[in-house]
């Protein structure tokens, strides 16, 4: 059996700061790590290995070549080999363009039994990616996977989609592709023979570019990307807190409820 | 983009109709040619299939910007019940239509099955109509059945602008939608704008863009201006979809108002019959579980209802548990309660505890030392209970209440119902 397992390496968002001055984000020194999800999904698959060590599990991504360090970190959890493509033809796609980019590496790897890709990153948590690809290559989904089995025979999955106020049960044919949510696995650590064999110069992480993968040139990167971006800023800054009058509590209650009411709080 | 089928070229052996995923490419037994039907997508699967390189996109075919009229709004349901979103986003979409011209209309999009009470519903909450797409099969949501008759619908109504709740559902749907119209979708939007002056005014107001860089924009253009947070929310942009229609956008439940129902109102129903097939639907549901809200963990919480010295003993975390529980967040302390004894040091935020940043903390009866600020103070809003004025934490409250917190929090709670928009 082979997983594919789509993995993108993000600045770690907990981390990032504004420069008062300036009113920009300070990336320098800011860690780029694994999408939080996404490791769920490499776990999901890393515990199917587990079970059946003749399960190949491999990581794609799509992203400037320090995203290679990313992979040395999949590898060392103990995914087999790693696909990156990275290119500037691909540079500043939308999500719609990255899918495009996307599914032609994974057409490019050969057959497959499955996706696992994380639900969303963590840095434009748009969460269309994964349902994009699964779009694109013509395959079921099912999203916000919080829970999985696979049948005997590997051709059937049930899974748990989580719901805001509860979850589905789902079964659904392989192939197809699952976006993972962290209540679905912990993460395994890398271990430190993994860590070795990860960081020799033979890893078997291979590079792409666009034309490796035969990409459709006019469906990827910054201009094919049917929405862009009109404008950047930062948010206002806070303003100033106020003290709540009211003659009682219950009416100083209501005016407080109100003003969160109005700032779409609650 | 339209694929053809070039009938000179097409020697009739059928490989594209065995590979169309779609079924949208027709054989023809009198000529022995292949011809492609309503069905395609232009996903080009046929196109690489064919030997005899018969198959072609039609590249000249650009997209009539202007044949796109109305907006449309997703209104979802489950279980025949529309969701708060649902309401929200009509009301959103109606002032948006506004804003294009007198002539455009916000229709409300209801896919399920029996949806004439739903259809009416939406109307009262300010639709000008609803578009009805019924069938045993879309009874529960599922993605393959959606997104077609969906895009069946785009294709056929052409509406110029679609909004979904960013939903589990509707962020399962809309990346569906978009990918297979081609067009492009932004996710999570917080402020939506058609009108440039509206856009300026919306800027000013929670931006610091200079607008000055908006001199030169064409106020004519109409397209969807749409801002959304990117890297947790420390930077915004706002994107447009200039070159393809619809204009897709997914919000949030609770950050647009919905308007007051007009019992009565009064608007055009319009039926669509989709052309749904069971096989065209792969995921089967097996079962739906209700279950009540878990309990999350403090960094993960919306809301956080925090209690402090000011609590005077460790009885009074009951009140702020049956806060919590209310309003549906988690319960968090300072280290002195911790300290004490009063509770467990897994609520404890600050320096030493745990690092949060909620929509809304409810900082009561604490004083706000560094140490719990450091913990606390890139929550989105502060709202701060306390008899003592000169509280540091009214330094960073957002919102702050001079007085007894078992007084004003129980007021609260019977108050929250009252205010509260659900989902």
């Amino acid at each position: 059996m082979r997983i594919i397992v789509c993995a993108k390496q993000v600045p770690d968002t907990s981390e990032v700061k504004i420069d008062p001055k300036t009113n920009r984000i300070i990336r320098d020194g800011v860690p780029s790590i694994l999408n939080p999800d996404d490791a769920n999904a490499l776990e999901e698959a890393l515990l199917l290995k587990d079970k059946d060590p003749e399960t190949v599990v491999t990581v794609v991504s799509m992203g400037p070549p320090q995203a290679k360090d990313m992979l040395i970190e999949c590898l060392a959890m103990g995914a087999d080999e790693c696909y990156l493509l990275s290119d500037r033809a691909v540079g500043g796609s939308d999500t719609w363009a990255t899918s495009n980019a996307i599914t032609a590496l994974i057409e490019k790897i050969g057959p497959f039994d499955m996706i696992f890709a994380g639900r969303q990153a963590i840095d434009g948590d748009t969460a269309q990616v994964g349902p994009q690809i699964a779009e694109k290559m013509h395959l079921p989904q099912v999203t916000y996977v919080q829970k999985f089995e696979i049948s005997e025979d590997k051709k059937t999955v049930t899974v748990q989609r989580q719901l805001e106020d509860g979850y589905e049960v789902i079964e659904v044919h392989t192939p197809c592709m699952l976006t993972c949510i962290k209540e679905l696995n912990n993460p395994r650590y890398m271990t430190v023979s993994g860590i070795v064999k990860a960081c020799k110069a033979d890893a078997p992480i291979y590079v792409k570019s666009a034309k490796d993968v035969e990409c459709d040139l006019t469906k990827v990167g910054l201009e094919a990307s049917p929405t862009v971006v009109f404008r950047s800023f930062t948010p206002a800054p806070k303003a100033p807190g106020q003290i709540i009058q009211g003659e009682d509590e219950r009416t100083q209650s209501k005016n407080l409820l109100a003003k969160l009411k109005e700032k779409h709080a609650i | 983009m339209a694929v053809v089928v070039n009938q000179e070229l097409c020697k009739g052996c059928k490989i594209c109709v065995k590979n169309c995923p779609f079924q949208a490419i027709d054989f023809d037994e009198t000529t022995r040619k292949a011809t492609i039907n309503e069905k395609c997508t232009a996903c080009s699967v046929c196109i690489s299939k064919c030997p005899f390189k018969a198959i072609s996109k039609d590249e000249t075919d650009e997209v009539d910007l202007s044949a796109y009229k109305h907006i449309w709004v997703f209104a979802e349901q489950r279980d025949g019940e529309l969701m708060g979103v649902a309401k929200e986003l009509i009301a959103c979409g109606r002032r948006l239509s506004r804003d294009i011209s007198p002539e455009t209309k916000c229709y409300a999009l209801l896919v399920g099955n029996h949806l004439d009470a739903l259809g009416q519903e939406a109307i009262e909450w300010g639709a000008d109509g609803s578009i009805l797409i019924e069938s045993p099969l879309l009874e529960h949501f599922n993605t393959d059945g959606y997104t077609k008759v969906i895009c069946d619908a785009i294709k056929e109504y052409k509406p110029e602008i679609i909004l979904y709740g960013a939903t589990h559902i509707g962020r399962d749907l809309a990346p569906r939608v978009a990918g297979r119209s081609n067009v492009g979708l932004t996710a999570d939007c917080t402020g939506l704008e058609v009108d440039l002056e509206k856009y300026k005014a919306y800027c000013a107001k929670e931006t610091t863009l200079d607008l000055s860089t908006l001199e030169g924009e064409d106020p004519n253009d109409k397209c969807i201006k749409q801002t959304r947070p990117a890297f947790g929310g420390n930077l915004m942009a706002t994107i447009v979809s200039k070159k393809t229609r619809p204009q897709m956008s997914t919000v949030r439940p609770g950050v647009m108002s919905k308007q007051e129902r007009v019992p009565g109102a009064k608007g055009e129903i319009i039926k669509v019959t989709p052309k749904l097939e069971e096989s065209d639907i792969r995921t089967k549901i097996i079962k739906i579980v209700k279950e009540a809200k878990e309990m999350v963990s403090l960094t993960d919480a919306k809301i956080i209802c925090s209690g402090g010295r000011g609590l005077g003993g460790p009885e009074g975390f009951k009140l702020i548990q049956e806060f919590a529980d209310k309003v549906g967040g988690v319960v968090g302390s300072s280290r002195a309660c911790v300290d004490a004894g009063w509770i467990g040091h897994e609520h404890q935020v600050g320096q030493t505890g745990t690092t949060v940043k909620p929509d809304i903390y409810f900082a009561c009866g604490i004083s706000g030392a560094i140490q719990h600020q450091a913990g606390m103070k890139n929550s989105k809003i502060i709202v701060a209970i306390n008899k003592d004025p000169d509280a540091p934490i009214f330094g960073i409250a957002d919102y702050g209440i001079v007085g007894d917190l078992y007084k004003v929090v129980p007021m609260i709670i019977e108050e929250w119902d009252n205010f509260s928009t659900a989902l």
